[in-house]
C-alpha cells in the first residue's frame, strides 16, 4: 500500500523509454520514501512486460491483458488505474507527457479528484507547511515545472489528495538499469473486474504509428535552428552541416510554429530534452522554454547576429554573425580539415 | 437535424510574444504587459466547429469560456466568424482553480446549457501547456473524448470519425455521441472575421454571464479550495551564465574553431 506507481506506456510489446525513464526516476523517490515500485501494464501479450521492467527495480508488475486494450483508448485504461488507484492506494502516480498519458492522466486525476501536474521537469521529496492552516506535511513529490510559456518555474504539490500525480516527458529523466537480476512479481488481473463493455465507446478504426526516423534523443552533435533562420530554404543549411559532421537536426518551437521544421525535431520545454556533446544553436534566440531543454549540452556553440541574444549567456562561443554565411564556412572547413 | 455543439475557449495572455518588461523585479508574471488572446488550439476548435455547422443543417455553435469580464471578447470574437452565441462564466469564486476546479466550474456551466452532442475545445492553452482541462470536463460530464483531433471527419448514425495526430503517427478514431473533441494545432486554421458579423455583433453584450451561483456550482469545488495541487513556491529562471568566447565570422576564425572541435573529437 501507499507505494509508487508507474504507467507503463507499451508499443509493439516493448515498454517505451518514457516509462522506463520513469521507473529510474520512480525508483530514487521510492527508495527516499522507503517504499515500493509498482508498474501497471494494460494492454494484451504482456508475458515479456517484466523482463523488460524489472531490472529498473520494479517490485511489483501489475497486468491487465485483454485483446481489446490494445491500442490504448481513454476509457477503458482510465477504469482500470481509477479502480486499481482505489484499491492499491499509491501515493505516487507517474506517466509519460506523452499523448497516451496527457489523454489517461487527466481523466484519472478527475475521475479520484486528486492533483495531476503536467510536464515535469523535475520531480523531489520535501516538506510542506500550510500556513493558514497550521499543517506540516512531510515527504511530499515536489512538481516542478516551467509556466508561463517556460518564463518561471512552479513548485507544485498536492497536500490532501492521493495519488500525487504528474506527468513527465520523453528524454527529461535519465534511464538507468538499477540491477539486472532484480526481482519482481507480477500480479495479472482478471479485466473483467476493472473494466466493462461499455468502456468501449470509441473504437480506432485506422492507426500508423511508426517509429520516429528524428533520432534527436541519443544524436551526439545536434544543429538546432530558430525562428531567426527565416525561412525553410534556410534550415536546409542546417541539414548540409548535420550531414556532413554526423550531427541531427533539431528546432525551436518558434521555427516548428513556423513550419521551418517537424515536430518530432522540436526542443525544449514542450519538445524533447536532449544532451549532447555538442550543440550547434543556429538562429535561437534561447528563449527561456528552449534553453530548459538543452542547457545540459556538454558544449553549445551559439550563431545569432544579435550579440545580445539569450543564448549568448549558457554558450560556450558565440559566433556573431549570419547563420547564412557562418554556417556554409563550417561546412568548408570541416571537409578541409577532416580526413 | 443538427447538432448542438459547445467549444470551450480561453482567453490568455500571449505567452509567445513576451517582451522583456513581461517579468516584474519580483519574478512574477506581468499579466498587463502582454496582450489577451483567443487562445490559439482554442480557435482551431471553432473552425471545426463552424465546419460541421456548414455541413450539417440545423447545427448549433455555442461558446463557453471563463475568466475576468473582458473575457466576454472571446465569445465575441466567436460570433465575428460564425459562432451563434456563448457564455461567460464570471465570479470571484472560480479565482485560483487549478486544472480540476476548473473543468468542475466548466461542467456545471454545461449542465446548465443542458442538451448537446459534441464538445470542442483547444487541446491545450498556451500560457500552462497542460492539455488536462479537456479529458477532466469529459469526465465531469461521464461522456468519452477524443483528444489530438487534426480533422473531424464526419459526425452520421450518432457517431464521430475523428482523425487524430499522434507522435509518430496518425490514427482515425470512432465513438458515439455524445463526445469531447480536443483539437491540435495540427488543425486548419480558423477562418477570419466575417465582416458582416463583425458589423451586426461589434457592439453590445456578447456573452450570457454567469455566476457560480447561477450555475449550482459546489463553492467547496471551485477556486482554491477545489484545487488539490497548490503552488508551493515560483521562481523566474535564471540561467547559469557560462563564460564563453566570442568569435566574429570570418574565415579563419570559424576554421580554428572547427580544427579545435576536430582535435578534441567533439566532431568528427
Amino acid at each position: 500500500m501507499n507505494n509508487l506507481f508507474v504507467y507503463l506506456e507499451i508499443e509493439d510489446g516493448k515498454v517505451q523509454d518514457v516509462s522506463l525513464e520513469l521507473l529510474t526516476k520512480g525508483r530514487s523517490l521510492a527508495n527516499q520514501l522507503k517504499c515500493q515500485v509498482e508498474a501497471v501494464a494494460v494492454g494484451t501479450k504482456l508475458d515479456k512486460i517484466g523482463a523488460q521492467v524489472f531490472p529498473y527495480g520494479v517490485d511489483v508488475l501489475h497486468t491487465f491483458d485483454d485483446a481489446r486494450l490494445t491500442p490504448y483508448t481513454s476509457l477503458p485504461h482510465t477504469a482500470v488505474l481509477v479502480k486499481l488507484f482505489g484499491e492499491e492506494k499509491p501515493q505516487i502516480a507517474l506517466m509519460g507527457a506523452t499523448n497516451i498519458g496527457r489523454d489517461l492522466g487527466p481523466r484519472v486525476s478527475s475521475a479520484l479528484f486528486s492533483g495531476l501536474t503536467a510536464d515535469c521537469t523535475a520531480l523531489e521529496i520535501g516538506d510542506h507547511e500550510e500556513k493558514k492552516e497550521g499543517k506540516t506535511y512531510t515527504n511530499l513529490l515536489y512538481q516542478i515545472r516551467p509556466a508561463f510559456g517556460g518564463n518561471i518555474v512552479a513548485t507544485i504539490v498536492n497536500p490532501e489528495n492521493r495519488p500525487q500525480m504528474a506527468t513527465v516527458r520523453e528524454g527529461v529523466m535519465k534511464k538507468e538499469i538499477l540491477d539486472a537480476n532484480y526481482k519482481g512479481k507480477t500480479v495479472a488481473h482478471d479485466v473483467k473486474q476493472y473494466v466493462s463493455d461499455t468502456d468501449f465507446v470509441v473504437s480506432v478504426i485506422e492507426r500508423h504509428i511508426e517509429a520516429s526516423k528524428v533520432n534527436i534523443k541519443g544524436a551526439p552533435i545536434i544543429v538546432a535552428g530558430g525562428y531567426g533562420l527565416g525561412s525553410k530554404e534556410n534550415f536546409q543549411l542546417l541539414h548540409d552541416l548535420a550531414n556532413t559532421i554526423g550531427a541531427e537536426v533539431g528546432a525551436s518551437r518558434a521555427a516548428v510554429d513556423a513550419g521551418y521544421a517537424e515536430h518530432e525535431r522540436q526542443i525544449g520545454q514542450t519538445g524533447i530534452t536532449v544532451r549532447p556533446k555538442l550543440y550547434i544553436a543556429c538562429g535561437i534566440s534561447g528563449q527561456i522554454q528552449h534553453i530548459a531543454g538543452m542547457q545540459e549540452s556538454s558544449m553549445i556553440i551559439a550563431i545569432n547576429n544579435d550579440p545580445n541574444a539569450p543564448i549568448n549567456t549558457i554558450a560556450d562561443y558565440v559566433i556573431t554573425g549570419d547563420v547564412e554565411v557562418v554556417v556554409p564556412k563550417m561546412v568548408k572547413f570541416y571537409k578541409k580539415n577532416s580526413k | 437535424m443538427g447538432f448542438k455543439i459547445i467549444v470551450l475557449a480561453k482567453q490568455v495572455p500571449d505567452t509567445r510574444n513576451v517582451g522583456k518588461d513581461a517579468m516584474k523585479e519580483d519574478g512574477t508574471v506581468n499579466r498587463a504587459a502582454l496582450p489577451a488572446i483567443f487562445n490559439p488550439e482554442d480557435l482551431l476548435a471553432l473552425e471545426q466547429a463552424l465546419r460541421l455547422k456548414e455541413r450539417y443543417a440545423g447545427t448549433t455553435v455555442t461558446l463557453l469560456t471563463m475568466g475576468p469580464p473582458r473575457a466576454e471578447e472571446i465569445v465575441r470574437e466567436g460570433l465575428f466568424r460564425g459562432a451563434d452565441g456563448g457564455y461567460l462564466l464570471t465570479d470571484r469564486a472560480f479565482a485560483g482553480a487549478d486544472t480540476l476546479a476548473t473543468s468542475y466550474a466548466l461542467s456545471t456551466a454545461i449542465k446548465k446549457i443542458g442538451k448537446f452532442d459534441i464538445i470542442l475545445s483547444g487541446r491545450q492553452a498556451i500560457d500552462g501547456d497542460t492539455a488536462q482541462v479537456g479529458p477532466q470536463v469529459a469526465e465531469k460530464l461521464g461522456i468519452p473524448q477524443i483528444t489530438y483531433a487534426a480533422n473531424v471527419v464526419s459526425a452520421e448514425g450518432g457517431e464521430i470519425t475523428v482523425v487524430r495526430r499522434l507522435e509518430g503517427g496518425v490514427e482515425v478514431a470512432k465513438g458515439k455521441l455524445p463526445m469531447l473533441i480536443t483539437v491540435s494545432d495540427a488543425a486548419p486554421e480558423c477562418r477570419p472575421r466575417n465582416a458582416k458579423l463583425v458589423l451586426r455583433h461589434k457592439k453590445g453584450t456578447a456573452a450570457t454571464e454567469w455566476s457560480a451561483a447561477d450555475v449550482d456550482a459546489d463553492p467547496q469545488q471551485c477556486g482554491l479550495s477545489g484545487s488539490p495541487t497548490k503552488v508551493k513556491a515560483i521562481e523566474s529562471v535564471v540561467f547559469q551564465a557560462k563564460e564563453s568566447k566570442t568569435l566574429d565570422s570570418s574565415d579563419q576564425a570559424i576554421e580554428e574553431l572547427i580544427v579545435e572541435l576536430i582535435t578534441n573529437h567533439t566532431i568528427g
